[in-house]
């Protein structure tokens, strides 16, 4: 057992992990901020973030004041509780895995817990809607759905804030979630948050993560097997503007049998200094045989003075799996292709559109909500016509 | 009837060591229905004339007028040029990734007519113009230009100005790199619009091959940046017989 663990909270039911699961990366995961050096800017995992715009988030400097409101809105049968960290659901689905999500876990006062009792299926979503108001906060959410429960959940981030958060999903036997986090900041907010999911025996996690907004918007999706069978689809949309940064860094830990995960994150980017960053480890160990594993990432630079960086990883300790493979690809929406469309009578922000929609609309699609659906396509087109 | 009008054109295009003239001093007048053949050696600035009329923004037009019904081109934007009704069969079309055939045509088509196309009679529409082109359905669901063929580009280019209709198409060696029976196929597409007698069209080619199937009234030869001479159909099988070697530039300091 970890030597990290909050007094009085548990780790049952967590998983342990030896070694750091990226051995590149200069600290094993750990519940304690301590544990982490504060980064100076060249380590792995920090070396595309810009430290000084965290506004102290890594350092220590910054202190909690407020300013962030959340609502949650919840079908009856749901029941949503603010707990201290000694609740036995808080941190159980893993560890903070870098200083800013270590701050953030050794920082809150109170955790929120929505659970989705057993057997109950949702025709509604869970709506949290987190509101900045200008101040800096670090929070702890934790979703628990029960065994062979069915539940939506979107969080919605809004306003003006400095966020580090951890966001835990706990995923019963059986159960289907799926959350939604829709990052739709003013461009002045800063956010950074890992979310972890454990999912459970034969259970099914979608997690669909859409970054608009912020001036800097650093989120860690991780998803981990607590038992066989488990399934996550794990799809990223972000339109990265001039002078943001946006960074996913997903990992996924096959260390269960029969696990299979899928993932496909676009972006789209505009603007001098826009900066997105997608990186994807995956790590198969010995003990996942039948593991199926796939991850995309795919970018459309629309201007010059944009960039990505795209870095999949896959490292594989078995050759007992049924597939792994990852691709990335950066293309960019250039002055042949809108002289191509413009020389069959398409006008400039038409031209685009039909490109920007043809690069999201496919895994729009994917995503399986309709509201959802077009909510997207709708602040895409906005952001498209604000670019001219 | 429409009347594409080109008169005294120069070009440039910008070069490491500053603007470097092309086009120097093209005279050149489409009427609909007309057909004409455009050939001379690589360099000659045949592309040059096509991408600058369609208003390629790597081209900068130095002096000289083109007007289309007496409406000044060199004025509008690309898609509005096109809206006005010229058409540019290119010879290497980009690709266009995410956006699929049948979602390119119909966005094209509704720019062009000014209201989107009844959605029956446009998927008969394309389907029929496909078939003819001996194109695969499954083509319009594939993403422009992505993965095609040359010849596959080349029939997306005609089927393109076969639903476009232009009043003036400009086809920029649209016969390069085609076998036979693609070229074949290609231009009988071509020969379709032109039967209408509503377009007047410009064929610019390197070779006589194509003429063999698309029937120029008049054939002009293009050397070192302008018509060098122009005459009827046999001007096309005097080319064919003795080459450009009349007409090519000394020195070699053209484009």
């Amino acid at each position: 057992m970890a030597d990290n663990i909050p007094a009085g909270s548990t780790t049952e039911g967590a998983i342990t992990v030896g070694h750091p699961a990226d051995a590149r990366v200069s600290a094993a995961p750990s519940y304690d901020v301590a544990d982490f050096p504060v980064p100076h800017g060249r380590e792995e995992e920090w070396r595309f973030t810009p430290l000084e715009r965290l506004r102290g988030l890594h350092d220590g400097t910054a202190k909690a004041n407020g300013g962030l409101r959340v609502d949650v809105t919840a079908p009856e049968g749901v029941t949503v509780e603010t707990v201290d960290r000694t609740d036995a659901r808080v941190g159980k689905a893993g560890k903070p895995a870098d200083r800013v999500v270590a701050q953030a876990f050794s920082s809150f006062e109170k955790a929120s817990v929505v659970s989705i009792p057993k057997d109950l299926v949702l025709t509604e979503p869970v709506r949290i809607a987190v509101h900045g108001e200008g101040g800096t906060a670090y929070g702890h959410q934790v979703i628990e759905i029960g065994a062979f429960a069915e539940a939506v959940v979107v969080i919605d981030h809004t306003g003006d804030a400095t966020l580090a958060a951890n966001v835990e999903y706990l995923i019963g036997d059986g159960a289907k979630l799926t959350v939604v986090s829709v990052q739709d900041w003013d461009d002045s907010a800063v956010h950074v948050a890992q979310h972890t999911a454990l999912v459970g025996r034969d259970a099914r996690f979608k997690s669909v993560i859409v970054t608009f907004g912020g001036d800097l918007v650093r989120l860690h999706p991780r998803v981990i097997y607590g038992a066989p069978g488990g399934d996550a689809e794990l799809f990223g949309l972000y339109f990265t503007d001039e002078g943001q940064h946006q960074e996913h860094r997903l990992f996924i830990d096959h260390d269960t049998p029969h696990c299979r995960s899928n993932v496909t994150y676009k972006g789209a980017l505009q603007g001098k200094d826009a900066h997105a960053i997608w990186i994807g480890d995956v790590l198969i160990r010995a003990a996942a045989e039948g593991t199926d594993t796939y991850e995309l990432n795919r970018n459309l630079i629309l201007t010059d003075g944009a960039r990505v960086d795209s870095v999949p990883n896959l490292e594989i300790e078995t050759g007992e799996i049924a597939g792994a493979g990852h691709a990335s690809a950066t293309g960019r929406f250039d002055d042949e292709q809108l002289f191509y469309l413009m020389s069959r009578g398409i006008p400039t922000i038409e031209a685009r559109r039909l490109v920007v929609r043809g690069f999201f609309g496919e895994l729009v699609q994917q995503i399986g909500l309709p509201d959802l659906e077009e909510r997207l396509m709708a602040k895409i087109d906005a952001e498209l016509e604000a670019s001219v | 009837m429409a009347t594409l009008e080109i008169h005294d054109l120069h070009v440039s295009v910008e070069a490491e060591n500053g603007p470097r003239e092309i086009l120097r001093g093209v005279d050149l007048t489409v009427k609909q229905g007309e057909t004409h053949a455009i050939m001379g050696p690589n360099g000659s600035g045949k592309s040059t004339l096509a991408y600058s009329v369609a208003g390629h923004p790597k081209y900068t037009i130095t002096s000289g007028t083109v007007t289309l019904d007496g409406e000044d081109i060199l004025a509008m934007t690309v898609d509005e040029r096109a809206r006005a009704g010229l058409f540019l069969a290119m010879q290497y079309p980009v690709e266009v990734p995410g956006v699929s055939v049948s979602n390119f045509l119909r966005t094209s088509a509704t720019a062009i007519r000014g209201e989107a196309p009844k959605l029956r009679t446009w998927v008969k529409e394309v389907k029929s113009a496909m078939e003819q082109l001996q194109m695969d359905p499954a083509f319009a669901e594939r993403n422009v230009n992505e993965g095609f063929s040359g010849g596959e580009k080349k029939r997306h280019e005609i089927l393109q100005l076969e639903l476009l209709k232009p009043k003036i198409a400009i086809l920029d060696e649209t016969d390069s790199g085609l076998d036979v029976d693609a070229l074949r196929q290609v231009s009988e597409g071509v020969n379709r619009v032109r039967e209408t007698g509503e377009v007047g069209t410009l064929l610019i080619t390197h070779y006589t091959r194509i003429l063999r199937y698309i029937k120029p009234d008049f054939v002009h030869v293009f050397s070192n940046g302008r018509i060098a001479e122009s005459g009827g159909a046999e001007l096309a099988d005097k080319l064919e017989n003795e080459g450009y070697e009349a007409y090519s530039t000394k020195g070699g300091a053209s484009a």
